[in-house]
């Protein structure tokens, strides 16, 4: 089929390889990859911050170049939260209503639709490497992501899962919240990468770049050699 | 006179109120919700009617239920005996008040309570004739009976019409009641039906569920009995 | 940013600092996570309770009118005097009078949170009468002269080692540090009081209506003490507590036992229908119910958020909230903290002067999974926000957006901005971490990633 592929902003310019190793395993699957050029943003930032009128036109412009998409993937839990959960809220009342419900119908984050739609599982990938997966709090409690990044890392040759005792809990990124509240952020991320330490895994793994680019900045600044990658990575090493 | 200002104010509530609730809030479970909960139609019967069917599964026969409830119990640091004939109560009732070094008795006129009492072999402060607080207070142990047993949880129900008052199984250290295994009942549905079938509409002004001896976790969530209430509950049951 | 939200901001920063004091909680929080789950798990379906109890609780407020004229007739008719307070003032105001009318000396009081939202214990005080909290937490903090800490357990931030030292400062009375030890001390005191005691003051966790009842949950036995030596009883709740039917309770109560503490049913759940009836050997000559209101009528006219109402006071949001297992309850600076509180403070206290609250969420949801009633909490929060900037906007804040809606989705314009960062990060090692730095907020404790030399869409441009 064709994918429509929505690369979240922070995704595009700070974590590129997220992406271009989704269209790898899509392109690997024998799908048809398209990227609108024209949109870089969901609209989450502003919208998270109450500010609904500043991110319908964000968000309007993403309607309007996915609208005739067969299926529209997202590589972050957030953004695909967004799309999927809350356009309808946006557009509540709006002509595009109807448009955003439509959309949200078949959109889907990235693990989800390979396990969830197209029923694949196997991607032939190979991390050696001990890992433990972080859920983002967007694709855990609005999308209900739990199960897909595990079965398709239980997959992966060489690679052994340990699960933390934080897994479901927030990173403590939350948007804004990390600028706006950063000894907060910070306390919570702490309490995560020392969950995340406990477990002896080399890597962080998560479907959301925008946590693992916190917990990466704190296990930096704090000397730990844990590393942090995204799913789609591990998933496209072969 | 107080009256005519309280009028005022319970009809401005009132008139508040119903002003706005003129528009409707959406049901439950009406906002997509997360995709891993289900969202059972609302159903017009009563919580109460629904209860049994997702609280913990209880066993239907007697012994399962006696069983359950003994289990309860000890859980909750509660005494829980059952005998077959009264000579045995009695010998455990003698028992317990030599172990514990009863000299003062409190408790009130039913059958097996009073009965109990007659055993005991000591002063009693029988408080269904009125009494001295002061007096209740120097008293050992509160006998009562109960108006059930509940397995579910391994309460013990009691009124302030059926069981003494409303200090009596609360005031005494220790509380002390004599039941038999026909008060048994399953579940907390049938405790609510049997207080309603009893007693409406004229209800005791006090109706009580006590759940094992008084505790407290509010010492760095350390669990200490007999915090103001009795610190030992103890349940005979023929 | 307004005087709450400045205090709020150093208080979590206080707090946050304190890795002792954050590890206590967590670690206090952990072993309820442990019970709460088997409990959870002896249901035959928890999920399956929670949407009976959120659809009991529905139909309890949208017919709440209805419901209250019950509950007030069904007590009044077994001689309850019922009290109908528009807000704090008028309830401080009842219960002065009622107080000075009985010529009271002490008043012993069992847990209300609601006698906490109107500052009742200060009217009191200030009028001269002795008040005495009898919960063991709520004595505690009462001799700390602090609020309570959480709206269950009121001293889960104190140590055994404070508790007792506190109790030899005020009580003169503690022989040791043991948890036991320390409640015989308060168990000691606290004996005196309930026979002394001229009136005593409860709350109340839900009022039946079909049957004119309140109910009351504790543990520790000092509502029932409250409730059953006093010549005069005096009961404090909230409009919202209502519920239809007595056998309502049957789920209600096991399910704040459970969400709330872990437990399959709190110590002692008590239905009070009345003063001492005639035959009643003992129990208050008369009782006096309040029912508040207090601005819960205008969270009510909000049909968005109406069931932020429905709550039950479990505590179970503020259990499993990151944030507030990081800064505590006493960094939100109000009666009600954690999820519920952020979600309600606003409605009761202001929607400016409170927002901030709202805004120090991740909005993670791990509140509105936790909920026994199904209140969509973190959604609130968001809503929340909305409504403070539709009610003021920031105007800085609202001009960066605008600027990053057009930026983002210009492909100009991103690609102009991506190739700006690139250019300027060299500089910003200059002052990163520095007073200079605009990004402070982050590099403070935390690294920035680098703009990658090649982004996403310029690969996806220049594949063949």
């Amino acid at each position: 089929m064709t994918v429509t592929l929505l690369v979240p902003c922070f995704t595009d310019a700070l974590f590129p390889r997220a992406g271009i190793s989704m269209v790898q395993i899509l392109e690997r699957l024998g799908h048809r990859v398209v990227c609108p050029e024209a949109i870089a943003c969901c609209g989450q930032p502003p919208f998270n911050s109450g500010y609904w009128a500043e991110a319908r036109p964000m968000a309007v412009r993403v309607l309007a170049a996915v609208k005739d998409a067969e299926a529209v993937v997202i590589g972050s839990g957030s953004c695909g939260a967004m799309v999927k959960k809350f356009y309808p809220d946006l557009f509540a009342g709006t002509p595009q209503a109807e448009l955003a419900a439509a959309v949200a119908a078949r959109t889907w984050e990235f693990s989800d639709f390979l396990v969830t739609k197209l029923g694949v599982t196997e991607l032939g990938a190979r991390f050696p490497a001990r890992v433990t997966f972080h859920d983002g709090c967007h694709g855990l409690r609005e999308l209900g992501v739990k199960q897909p990044p595990r079965t398709l890392l239980g997959k992966v040759r060489g690679l052994e899962l340990i699960e933390m005792k934080e897994a479901e809990t927030c990173c403590g990124f939350g948007g804004t919240f990390a600028a706006k509240f950063p000894a907060i952020s910070t306390a919570m991320g702490e309490v995560k990468c020392a969950s995340a330490i406990e477990t002896g895994a080399e890597y962080i793994v998560s479907n959301d770049s925008s946590c693992l680019m916190h917990l990466q900045g704190l296990m930096s600044r704090q000397g730990q050699t844990m590393k942090t990658i995204h799913l789609a990575e591990v998933l496209a090493q072969q | 006179m107080v009256e005519e200002p309280a009028m005022n104010e319970r009809e401005k509530i009132l008139t508040r109120i119903r002003e706005a609730l003129t528009v409707p809030a959406p049901r439950p479970g009406a906002h997509p919700g997360h995709p891993g909960t289900p969202n059972p139609p609302a159903d017009p019967a009563s919580a109460g009617a629904q209860a049994r069917r997702w609280l913990p599964k209880v066993g239907d026969t007697i012994e399962e239920q006696l069983a359950l409830f003994a289990q309860n119990a000890a859980g909750l640091k509660a005494t829980f005996q059952l005998f077959n004939h009264w000579d045995e109560l009695n010998a455990a009732l003698l028992a317990l008040r030599d172990a514990e070094n009863w000299r003062r008795v409190a408790s009130h006129q039913t059958e097996l309570s009073a009965k109990a009492c007659a055993t005991l072999q000591r002063p009693v402060c029988w408080t269904d004739r009125g009494y001295d607080v002061l007096d209740l207070e120097a008293c050992d142990v509160g006998v009562t009976s109960c108006d059930a047993l509940i397995a579910q949880t391994g309460s013990v129900l009691v009124t302030s019409r059926s069981t003494g008052g409303r200090a009596l199984s609360i005031l005494p250290p220790h509380h002390l009641v004599i039941a038999r295994r026909e008060q048994l009942v399953a579940d907390l549905p049938a405790a609510f039906a049997l207080i309603q079938q009893q007693y409406a509409p004229d209800y005791p002004s006090m109706i009580s569920f006590i759940t094992g001896p008084s505790r407290t976790g509010d010492i760095e969530r350390i669990l200490v009995l007999g915090a103001h209430g009795p610190r030992k509950l103890t349940i005979f049951c023929l | 940013m307004s005087a709450n939200a400045t205090q709020f901001q150093a208080a979590a920063q206080r707090v946050t600092a304190n890795v002792d004091h954050r590890r206590f909680i967590r670690q206090a929080l952990g072993n309820y996570e442990i019970a709460r789950d088997l409990r959870k798990a002896s249901f035959q379906s928890w999920e399956s309770a929670r949407q009976t109890a959120a659809t009991t609780k529905w139909e309890a407020i949208n017919h709440l009118d209805t419901h209250l004229r019950e509950l007030a007739a069904k007590l009044e008719a077994r001689g309850t005097k019922v009290h109908w307070a528009g807000n704090g003032g008028q309830a401080r105001d009842i219960i002065l009078d009622l107080v000075r009318r009985k010529k009271a000396h002490t008043i012993i009081k069992s847990k209300s949170m609601t006698s906490e939202e109107i500052h009742l214990n200060e009217a009191l005080e200030k009028a001269g009468f002795e008040v005495v909290e009898s919960d063991l937490g709520e004595f505690i903090v009462q001799l700390r002269h602090e609020a309570p800490y959480h709206i269950v357990f009121p001293s889960m931030h104190l140590k055994r080692g404070e508790i007792r030292d506190l109790f030899q400062r005020e009580l003169g009375d503690a022989p040791s540090d043991s948890p036991e030890a320390l409640t015989l001390v308060a168990r000691r005191v606290m004996r005196h009081k309930y026979i002394q005691a001229d009136v005593g003051f409860t709350g109340g966790n839900f009022a039946v209506a079909e049957t004119g009842m309140i109910s009351i949950t504790e543990n520790e036995g000092n509502a029932r003490l409250t409730a059953a030596l006093p010549k005069t009883m005096v009961t404090l709740i909230g409009i919202e507590k209502v519920l239809p039917k007595l056998a309502d309770l049957a789920l209600f109560l096991p399910m704040l036992a459970t969400a709330g503490a872990g437990q399959t049913l709190t110590g002692y759940n008590t239905l009070y229908g009345g003063p001492r009836q005639p035959g009643e050997v003992d129990g208050p000559e008369e009782w006096h119910v309040v029912l508040l209101d207090n601005r819960r009528t205008e969270l009510l006219a909000d049909p968005e958020q109406r069931d932020a109402l429905h709550c039950i006071r479990c505590g179970a949001c503020l259990n499993v909230c990151p944030i507030f297992r990081n800064v505590g309850g006493h960094t939100y600076g109000t009666t009600y903290s954690g999820p519920v509180g952020s979600v309600i403070t606003p409605h009761l206290r202001g929607l400016q002067d409170w927002k901030h609250l709202s805004n120090a969420s991740t909005l993670c949801g791990a509140c509105t999974e936790a909920c026994p009633v199904k209140i969509d909490l973190h959604h609130h929060l968001l809503q929340n926000r909305r409504n403070a900037i539709t009610g003021k906007p920031a105007f800085f804040e609202r001009l960066g957006y605008k600027l990053f809606s057009i930026i983002a989705n210009d492909p100009t314009f991103w690609s102009l901005a991506k190739k700006l960062g690139r250019l300027t990060q060299p500089l910003h090692a200059l002052v990163k971490g520095t007073a200079l730095d605009p990004a402070r907020a982050w590099t403070k404790t935390r690294d920035l990633p680098p703009i990658a030399p090649v982004s996403f869409k310029e690969w996806w441009r220049n594949r063949p």
